[in-house]
């Protein structure tokens, strides 16, 4: 497939919203059962407009994607049947909900509902983040389901692309988070730092996992099955254009398969090992160094980017074997 | 239930390309706006088409067969570009079974054409909205027309008549007596997306005589001439009985 940058963008930037957000959340509900210090109010209000400006830029990114962006209103009529339009929805009302969550902290609107029976206090934000980590996951799920759920593109048909989203997302979210702790919240900079080179570990084992999978993976269409014709030996000798079609455009990555092969290894020392280092770090530092933070998410955010440009080429669509020659 | 397609018989396809031009000359002057091609004149001219025509070769010298291989949406049966379609723009008649873009609802996202395992769908570069085959939906249903014109433009472009138009569902119908009778056969059976649109397999039209059908066996010495008569006492049931 031909990596479009809108996607590509997309699909990072609203990672690192959802995975920062779940991170603000995680520690307010540590800090609800007294397992880390509280945090002031501008804490998680600062952090929640962080991720909104993530959510926001992927959001405006994924408008390049579209011939029509007039249209796209239109794209949340189909949720019974489409991924992509059930992400439509979510995205938006994640978007809101972190904004809800903001406001609330900003605002210090925030009455107690209720008492768990623990003596934890119920109140509105605790509210809104629970609805907002449901969200963030079912954002994750409907990513990746746009691409696990189409069944002939093999190498994202399989349940670790929506485990990916997930794993690769909350890594990036959490190391910005780290950093983000550097700034305002020094104590919590070993907690995020741990708990994001946690999560790019799990990230490496299940990204590990499927490019395995996708190099064991044999095409199960062929030309034979393609044309239906019962010979091991057909060359393709025209396309029926010249100068090239959309099917030339948008199903090949129009890289070489060096390039290919080389940026597997730069994303994975990008995307993880070298974050993974940098957090270890970080947490033997402990006190906080915002800028080797940031050159932590910096490094894993461009590794995602070349990740992202990697799981798109790498799918060979099954189309691909009617335009094997430009003639 | 009707189902609309074509039957496209490989065995009589001369890839001439009459199909894709009377294609494009019908569906660009239709209501449905222009097919704008880029570049037209230039060095590498593109343009979205509905139809194409691809030539593969089969075998390898001096065994070589040339293919030439017609390709436009097949119309599947269970379409898997329809329910990924986020705005509803794609979508199946259920009256004939016809899939069509809605390109006033199409945002141009491009994912049906991601679903489509056969590359059949392409995005117009100029509206900006996914493209594909409509069967001449706005010609086989239109009555200023003759029975005769209301077929699709590439079935009446054809000169070898290698492209047949009817309901598959209709058992005694010219494409599914076809289908039947010369081993139409679907593209890409492995996905389960159940193609309407058939193709006709190359035929060889072979004589399969036995050597003892040129050789009479019952002159080894192939001695031509009349046979010997056999005796009026013998009694004989094949052609040389001579009474």
């Amino acid at each position: 497939m031909h990596p479009a940058f809108s996607v590509i963008f997309l699909t990072t930037l609203i990672g690192v919203g959802q995975g920062l957000f779940l991170a603000l959340f995680t520690v307010e509900s540590y800090a609800a059962f007294d397992l880390l210090p509280r945090q002031s109010s501008a804490f998680y209000a600062t952090g929640s407009v962080i991720a909104l400006l993530f959510l926001v830029g992927g959001l405006i990114a994924s408008f390049f994607h579209l011939g029509r962006p007039e249209r796209a209103w239109r794209s949340a009529t189909q949720w019974r049947t489409s991924w992509l339009s059930r992400e439509v929805i979510v995205l938006p009302a994640f978007m809101g909900t972190v904004f809800l969550y903001g406001a609330a902290h900003w605002l210090d609107i925030n009455p107690v509902f209720a008492q768990l029976p623990t003596g934890a206090p119920v109140n509105v934000t605790a509210v809104l983040g629970t609805i907002g980590t449901v969200l963030a996951f079912a954002l994750f799920v409907c990513t990746g389901m746009i691409y696990a759920c189409l069944r002939f593109l093999r190498e994202w048909h399989t349940p670790l692309t929506v485990i990916n989203y997930i794993l690769l997302g909350g890594a990036s979210g959490f190391t910005l988070a780290a950093g983000f702790a550097a700034l305002q919240a020094p104590d919590l900079v070993r907690f995020f730092a741990g708990w994001a080179a946690l999560i790019t570990a799990v990230g490496l084992v299940s990204r590990g996992a499927s490019l395995l999978r996708n190099a064991r993976l044999k095409p199960r269409s062929t030309l034979q099955s393609a044309i239906g014709i019962k010979h091991p030996h057909i060359v393709q000798t025209t396309q029926g254009a010249m100068g090239g079609s959309f099917n030339t455009r948008e199903f090949f990555h129009g890289g070489t398969a060096n390039l290919l092969r080389s940026l597997k290894w730069w994303f994975l020392i990008g995307a993880f090992l070298a974050p993974m280092l940098i957090l270890g770090l970080a947490m033997f530092e402990g006190e906080g160094d915002l800028p080797l933070l940031l050159v932590a998410f910096a490094i894993q955010y461009l590794g995602l980017l070349a990740e992202r440009w990697y799981f798109f080429a790498q799918a060979n669509h099954p189309q691909n074997l009617y335009y094997q020659s430009v003639a | 239930m009707t189902q609309l397609a074509l039957v496209i018989d490989l065995n009589v396809c001369v890839g001439c390309h009459a199909c894709v031009t009377n294609c494009k000359e019908w569906n660009t002057s239709g209501e449905a706006g222009p097919m704008v091609d880029q570049n037209p004149y230039g060095k590498d001219p593109t343009g979205t088409f509905f139809n194409r025509v691809q030539t593969f070769e089969v075998g390898e010298f001096p065994n070589t067969e040339t293919v030439h291989f017609p390709k436009s949406c097949l119309h599947c049966e269970d379409p898997p570009c329809v329910p990924v379609c986020p705005t509803g723009a794609s979508y199946k008649r259920k009256e004939d079974g016809i899939v069509l873009v809605d390109y006033d609802k199409c945002i141009g996202c491009k994912y049906c054409s991601w679903a489509c395992p056969y590359g059949a769908r392409e995005v117009d570069e100029h509206q900006k909205v996914m493209k594909k085959c409509t069967l001449c939906v706005d010609r086989i249903y239109d009555p200023k027309m003759t029975e005769e014109e209301r077929r699709p433009a590439c079935v009446r472009a054809c000169p070898t008549s290698a492209r047949l138009f009817g309901d598959i569902h209709d058992p005694e119908s010219e494409v599914s007596l076809a289908i039947r009778e010369a081993g139409g056969y679907q593209l890409m059976p492995e996905w389960g997306t159940s193609p309407a649109n058939h193709y006709l397999p190359r035929r060889k039209i072979k004589l399969r005589i036995r050597h003892d059908e040129i050789e009479r066996a019952d002159n080894p010495l192939k001695i031509d001439g009349l046979l010997p008569k056999p005796d009026k006492a013998e009694p004989s049931l094949d052609d040389v009985t001579s009474w």
